[in-house]
Parts: structure tokens; sequence; C-alpha cells
């Protein structure tokens, strides 16, 4: 035989002792009767994927006991980790590409086709107030912590990809570091103006009869001259809350999880955080890009609700009509509270 | 070149703890921290092991593919190390390695964990070989004195081999040959299971 021959059959042998051995460490701890087989050298066949199978089944089984202090240092092997691998390299850094890039590419047709949205009767030039300066706080607040947030976390994910090779690899590790600090800090300011948002604008943000009608109309975006009437906050403005309050929520428990690492939970947990995090963050800056692209470029006259906190009369008319009758009517029952009028000025 | 593998008999293994304690004192490592541990299984029952474990320095290491500082490179011998410089603590390579090798300095403090330690196959990290700089966060190279890993060469049983895959395999095989059974190299298939091209690859890979 010559030395090639001789080394392959090393290998195999090896192969077939370790594949053995799977099979009696599965024999083993399934009935506790491993010696008897260990003994014997001569079980059937089985291979190294038999017994990743298993452990995945019952990560548990493959700790010990160790000697010092770190108990979690006992689990000896974790095949979990090739998946948590597979899952954040693979499908959600996919799946953030297709959102991101399908929401911005969706975008730029809308806009091509239908172009930015005027205030079809014009303005008025009497302003209304659409959000008081606390409720505009609470928005730039969220706002601002999630943009720094977002891209942080983008950054972590993508980073390596995009970013280092334009770098140097200090200054993107530096970079890194600052951003994760960011991340963990500012995640507070984002829990405050969601947990604000919430008190904010829940009792506005439950569906009513309009909101059918208003989804029924598309919302209005794809004809000119269509404004189906909505209250302070159409089925769009309800539907993007909802997005907001449950995949933040999520996301911030998540969140916190990882910043305090196996503090509430194990690994699986700390990897299956990870990736709800990872996935749910994906999501929201997808549905907050289209948000930005609504209140700035996409509407005349709409970036002005968290502007100034006024909105042109004719504006809200077009998009709020409830919500404007329902004010009026209100000021019109206490005549102390006129709207600031502009055009009185 | 050698491309340098551990393996441990776990038929041999007599968890003294010899491995472990040679690791921290030679390379003075921090309080908290285990670059190697022996985890015993099956502890007073028939069909108890103990094996010694520590990074294996796979051939497709995990670490290197999640770290998103990319910080971690692989030596021409098949050694993962990785640059405390550039390391955010962030904690990806301890959520992807099979086998619980990454370790940090602190345990939360906002996440910040500090700069990741691992077992470095004695063979330090980027800065120059044997520098104070390179003592002070990977401790001492041994492979550049052309000594071979501490743990391994001080193991009274000679349970854990370290050194060229190919050699200590050999060394196994005889044993295994010779004593008629043997509990399988403990996690080989994990770590070296992917093709051969890669494991040599010199340099930083991307």
């Amino acid at each position: 035989m010559t030395l090639m021959t001789l080394r392959r059959h090393a290998r195999l042998r090896l192969l077939q002792i370790a594949a053995a051995f799977a099979l009696v460490v599965l024999a083993g701890l399934l009935l506790a009767s491993a010696p008897a087989y260990a003994e014997t050298g001569k079980p059937a066949a089985a291979d190294d994927a038999t017994l990743l199978k298993y452990l995945q089944a019952h990560p548990g089984d493959v700790s010990g006991r160790v000697s010092i202090p770190d108990a979690k240092s006992g689990l000896l092997i974790q095949p979990e980790g090739r998946n948590w691998r597979e899952l954040r390299n693979g499908a959600v850094s996919i799946l953030g590409y297709v959102l991101i890039l399908g929401i911005i590419v969706v975008l730029a047709i809308f806009y091509l086709v239908r172009g930015r949205i005027r205030v079809e009767s014009g303005f008025s030039g009497r302003r209304i107030v659409r959000f008081d300066s606390l409720e505009r706080f609470t928005h730039w607040l969220t706002a601002g912590s999630f943009i720094v947030l977002g891209l942080s976390g983008l950054n972590m994910l993508y980073g390596r990809r995009l970013l280092l090779p334009i770098m140097s690899p200090d200054s993107f590790a530096a970079m890194t570091h600052y951003g994760k600090l960011a991340h963990n800090f500012l995640s507070f300011a984002f829990v405050l103006g969601l947990l604000l948002m919430i008190v904010l604008w829940v009792h506005r943000n439950f569906p009513d009869r309009a909101d059918m009608a208003w989804l029924r109309a598309g919302g209005g975006m794809f004809s000119k001259g269509k404004h189906p009437p909505a209250t302070k906050f159409n089925a769009g403005q309800k539907i993007l809350f909802w997005l907001v309050v449950l995949c933040g929520i999520l996301i911030s428990i998540s969140g916190y999880v990882l910043m305090f690492p196996f503090s509430v939970t194990n690994m699986p947990g700390m990897q299956t955080a990870q990736a709800v995090h990872a996935i749910l963050a994906l999501v929201l800056i997808a549905v907050i890009i289209a948000h930005i692209y609504n209140g700035t470029l996409g509407m005349e006259g709409a970036f002005d609700a968290m502007g100034t906190g006024e909105v042109d009369l004719n504006w809200a008319k077009e998009h709020h009509s409830l919500w404007v009758a329902e004010t009026q009517s209100r000021t019109d029952a206490a005549p102390g509270a006129v709207p600031r009028a502009g055009a009185a000025e | 070149m050698a491309r340098m593998k551990f393996l441990c008999d776990a038929e041999r293994c007599i968890e003294c703890n010899a491995c472990v304690t040679a690791c921290k004192n030679e390379h003075e490592v921090p309080w908290g921290i285990n670059r190697r541990r022996v985890v015993t299984i099956n502890d007073g029952k028939p069909g108890e092991k103990s094996i010694s474990m520590a990074c294996m320095h796979c051939t497709d290491a995990p670490c290197m593919a999640v770290c998103p500082v990319d910080c971690f490179y692989r030596t021409e011998d098949g050694v993962v190390l990785h640059s405390k410089d550039l390391c955010i603590g962030c904690g990806y390579c301890f959520y992807a390695c099979p086998f619980g090798a990454p370790q940090y300095p602190q345990v939360g403090n906002f996440g910040s964990r500090g700069k990741m330690d691992k077992c470095t196959f004695c063979s330090g990290g980027p800065e120059a070989d044997n520098s104070p700089a390179e003592f002070e966060k990977y401790g001492t190279n041994r492979l550049a004195e052309g000594k071979l890993p501490l743990c391994a060469e001080m193991c009274s049983t000679k349970s854990l081999l370290a050194g060229d895959g190919d050699i200590i395999a050999q060394i196994y095989e005889e044993r295994v040959a010779k004593r008629g059974y043997g509990s399988g190299a403990w996690g080989w298939s994990t770590a070296y299971k992917t093709g051969q091209s890669a494991e040599t690859a010199p340099g930083k890979s991307g």
C-alpha cells in the first residue's frame, strides 16, 4: 500500500470509530447502559449527523459537571450555534436586503407614477394645530433615537460587508464600538418615546368604521381628487402606529435580553432574542422608510404636522376631514379656544 | 505548514484539571476567564467521561463568520486568532461557537462585555511575537518558540494532544487499534468536517 492509501485507511478507520462511538453515546444516553456496548467495540454503523441530530433535540444532554465556577461552561457542545450562524448570516441578512431595497424600489416607482401628492385645493393660508409640543417631542424623541439605533444596528449586520472594505479595520472597529454604545444607551430614549406614544395616541388608533372605507379606497393614494374621510389618524397611520408599538415593544424586550447577556435566559434564548431583534428591526426600518417618505417627499404639507405642529386647513380637510369637523365643532362650542389662524395675522 | 489541531482522548482524561491550571498560569489569564475547561459527563454514572475542551480552531470557524468587525484571522498553522484591538465585545462569537470557547471579562454591564478572550493555541495575537503587548493581551507565544501548547505538553496521561492534525490523529488511531475501543475524537466532526482547502489559507481571510 502506498502512503496515501495508508493515510486514507487510517482516516477512514478513525471516522468509523468516531461514528461507532456516536452510536454508543446515543444508546448510552437513551438506555443508560453504555459500558456494555463500549467494551464490545462492535456497534452498528452511525454517523456524526445522527449524533448531531440527537444533540439538537436534547441540547441539555451534552452538558456535564465542571469544577470551575462558571457552571454554564459545563455545556460541552452546542450545535445550535450553527443554526444561529446560518440564520444570521443567511436568511436574516437576505431579508434585510429584500425589505429595505424593496421598499425603496416601491417608493421610487410610486413617486415616478403618482408624483408628489399635492394639496389639491391649494393652501388656504389658515392653519390649525395638529400636534401639540408634547406630541412632537414624543415623535422626535422616538424618531431621533430610532435613526441612530437603526443605523448602528444595520452596521452590526452589514457594516463588515459594506463599510469595512472602504475603511481601515481600526476606524471601522472604533465606529462599530461607539455605534454599539450609542445603540445601548439610546435604547432608553426610544423606549420612553414608545411609551409616551402609546399614552398619547392609543385612544385614537382603535379601528373604526371610516377605516374600512379608507382602506377600500386605497387611502386615495392611487387616484387624484379622491380623499376618503378619516379621523385624526387614518387607517394607514393606525397600521403604522400598531406596527411601531408592537414591533417596538418586542424589539425593546429582545434588546434588553441581549444587553444583559444570560441574566434572564440561556444560550438558545440569547440566540432567539438576537434573531427576533434583528428580524423585527429590519421590518420596522422598512416601514419607517415608507413613513419618512410620506411625511416629507411624498406629500405636500404633511411635514408641518410634526414640524411646526400646525397644518394648513385645506390639507387637513383633504386628509383628515372627520378630525377637522371634530375639532371645529369643539372650538365652535367653546369660542374662547379658537385655533390660531395664520391668515388673520 | 502543519494544520494544528487539538484532540482529547476521553478514555485517558482523569479530570485532573492540570491543563486548565497550566493554561491560566502560562498566559496569566484574568479572574473569571478559563480558556480551557474539563467537562465531566455522566458524572458518577456508568459511561462517565471527562473531556478537556477549549477553542478547537475550526476549519470553517463560526466565530470568524459572525464577527461584525471581522477581528478574527487564521495563521499559516490553521490556528484561529483574533485582535483584541478590533473586538467590540458584542458576544456574537459566543452565540455561534459550538464549544463555548469565547470568554469575556465582564458578565453584563450594558452589553459591554470587554474584549473577548479565548485559547490562542499558545500562539499569541497580531502583535510582534512575544512582545510585552502580545503577552499582555494574549499570553505567551509558544509556537513562535517552536513549542506546542502547554496544556497538551504537560498532560500527565497524554489524553490531550496538540499538534499537526495528521500526526495526532495517527497517534489516536494507533491507541484505539491497540486497546480495541475509543470514544471518538470529541468535537472533530464539528470543528474540522468541512473541506481541506480553506484549512491552510494563509493570512487574514475575509
